[in-house]
């Protein structure tokens, strides 16, 4: 699984972050950042998903590879 | 002596006028209290500033969407529409074209020629259009990011506890304490106050600018202005004492920040003040207010919380998207014909979004609320540009204020009638509460 991020797209809202903070992080202005690659291992792959149904912005897709 | 008429000397602007020339602000259609009696029918002739509305605003959304009206109206404040659809108010949201947030408060006055125009507007960055929105809200995003504000979840706290303390002896299944007047409007009128670096004493008058400022929209023009030059003289001295007292605060940052390698201008930094200390106070004091209310009529979702602490992640959006406390509003920046409607430039445009979150087409059990709802792509701080500058530090003193008072009270119930607010804030104002339980 692999999980993408449009920075475009993302307001800041910040649901990412507290819900997968392994997969995401914030910069200074609380804007989403991807860590790592975007490659998400199995024990992550739900909070990967959580993420992306939980965007307001729609700013988080996965893919299955 | 002569009449000669110097074309070079600019007209003193008037205060108000019937046509936005020349004028601070104006009516397109002169004030008549008589206009603004109880709403019959909701579709036509909708105000949200009716005491019925909030009261039963999730009713009435749903009465507009059975009927197949997806954007009601009114001839109110001289012409406003009232997107209800999740997607009709994503749409509003999302065009910054036909939409400008010049002025985001519905009331009978219009910003006219002379205030400050787009794409800045009065109150920056919430007033402004692109591109200058992206500017000035820059400034504003470090402050307000999550790393900056999880160091206050201690004081939060304190604050908090200090309140329950405050509501003296406690005697299960007889006290009844006021959840709304002695609890949940105090913990964000502390904190923005804090960090602005107002006196803390003056956190009574703080309520009062809210109040004047959102709730009395169908005051009579006079006595709004009275109010917000009262605001206005209060902000110009606590400048003053920033000048005189420097210190490490909001409003200290504000009048030192560059933008474009320039100081912001006195009216920039005085709009941004203004909305930094209305934006942040009866819009979480209404989210906790509400989410009490729920858990008070509520006991399984009461003991769900008390039992299984981890859900809480989930209930808090729950909270917020069931009970969002803020609807927004945009004025019509050029005739445009928005989903079969009409709309004339100048017309109001109500943002609902509490509306949005209950359409039954974007969230499954829609008016149901679900404590553990896993998917909520809930708009309660807003969808695109303006999303909610403070929304990190609402979700915080919504979470602690919510864990501290069911730590301190695991089991209450409502005790009488709730009063709700008025006008583009939705939340309980005056809420009794019977406390079952106590720690």
């Amino acid at each position: 699984m692999r999980v993408h991020l449009d920075a475009e797209k993302c307001q800041g809202h910040n649901r990412c972050y507290a819900l997968a903070p392994e997969l995401f992080d914030v910069d200074d202005y609380g804007q989403a950042v991807l860590i790592g690659d975007g490659d998400v291992s199995a024990d992550l792959e739900d909070k990967a998903r959580l993420a992306a149904s939980n965007c307001p912005e729609y700013a988080i897709t996965i893919t299955d590879s | 002596m002569t009449d000669t008429i110097d074309p070079n000397a600019a007209a003193e602007p008037l205060e108000v006028s019937d046509t936005p020339e020349n004028a601070l602000s104006w009516f397109r259609t002169p004030y008549d209290a008589a206009d603004y009696g109880p709403v019959t029918d909701w579709a036509t002739d909708i105000d949200h500033a009716d005491p019925a509305y909030n009261p039963n605003a999730p009713e009435v959304w749903k009465e507009l969407r059975d009927s197949g009206c997806p954007v009601a109206h009114t001839d109110r404040y001289g012409g406003m529409w009232a997107p209800i659809t999740h997607e009709a108010v994503n749409d509003v949201a999302y065009d910054t074209e036909n939409f400008t947030s010049r002025s985001v408060v519905v009331t009978h006055l219009r910003p006219g020629d002379a205030a400050m125009p787009a794409p800045i507007g009065v109150v920056p960055p919430i007033s402004s259009d692109p591109p200058f929105h992206g500017m000035a809200r820059r400034l504003l995003l470090p402050p307000f990011a999550p790393k900056q504000i999880e160091p206050w979840e201690a004081e939060v706290q304190i604050l908090c506890r200090r309140l329950l303390d405050e509501m003296g002896e406690i005697t299960a299944g007889e006290s009844v304490v006021d959840a709304a007047v002695q609890y949940a409007q105090h913990i964000p009128v502390d904190v923005i106050g804090r960090m602005l670096g107002f006196p803390t004493e003056d956190q009574e008058l703080f309520r009062e600018f809210v109040h004047n400022t959102m709730e009395t929209i169908n005051a009579d023009p006079e006595s709004r202005r009275e109010n917000f030059e009262k605001l206005e003289a209060y902000l110009e001295a606590q400048v003053q004492d920033h000048l005189d007292n420097p210190r490490d605060d909001l409003t200290s940052y504000l009048m030192n920040v560059e933008m474009g390698g320039e100081k912001l201008s006195d009216e920039h930094v005085r709009g941004s003040m203004v909305l930094l200390l209305i934006a942040g106070i009866d819009t979480t004091w209404s989210a906790i207010g509400s989410s009490l209310w729920h858990l008070a009529q509520t006991p399984a979702d009461l003991e769900r919380l008390e039992s299984d602490p981890e859900v809480m992640t989930f209930a808090i959006e729950e909270f917020l998207r069931a009970y969002a406390p803020v609807t927004m509003a945009r004025m019509v920046a050029k005739d445009v014909d928005f989903h079969g409607c009409p709309m004339k430039k100048d017309d109001w445009v109500l943002l609902p979004f509490p509306a949005a979150n209950r359409d039954p087409r974007m969230f499954e059990d829609a008016d149901k609320f679900i404590i553990d709802r896993e998917s909520n792509r809930h708009a309660a701080f807003g969808l695109g540009i303006h999303r909610c500058l403070g929304s990190n530090l609402a979700r915080l003193e919504l979470r602690v204020a919510i864990e501290e008072f069911i730590a301190r009270f695991p089991k209450f119930e409502l005790a009488g009638d709730v009063t709700w607010s008025a006008g583009q804030i939705r939340g309980p104002r005056v809420m009794p509460i019977r406390i079952l339980e106590t720690n």
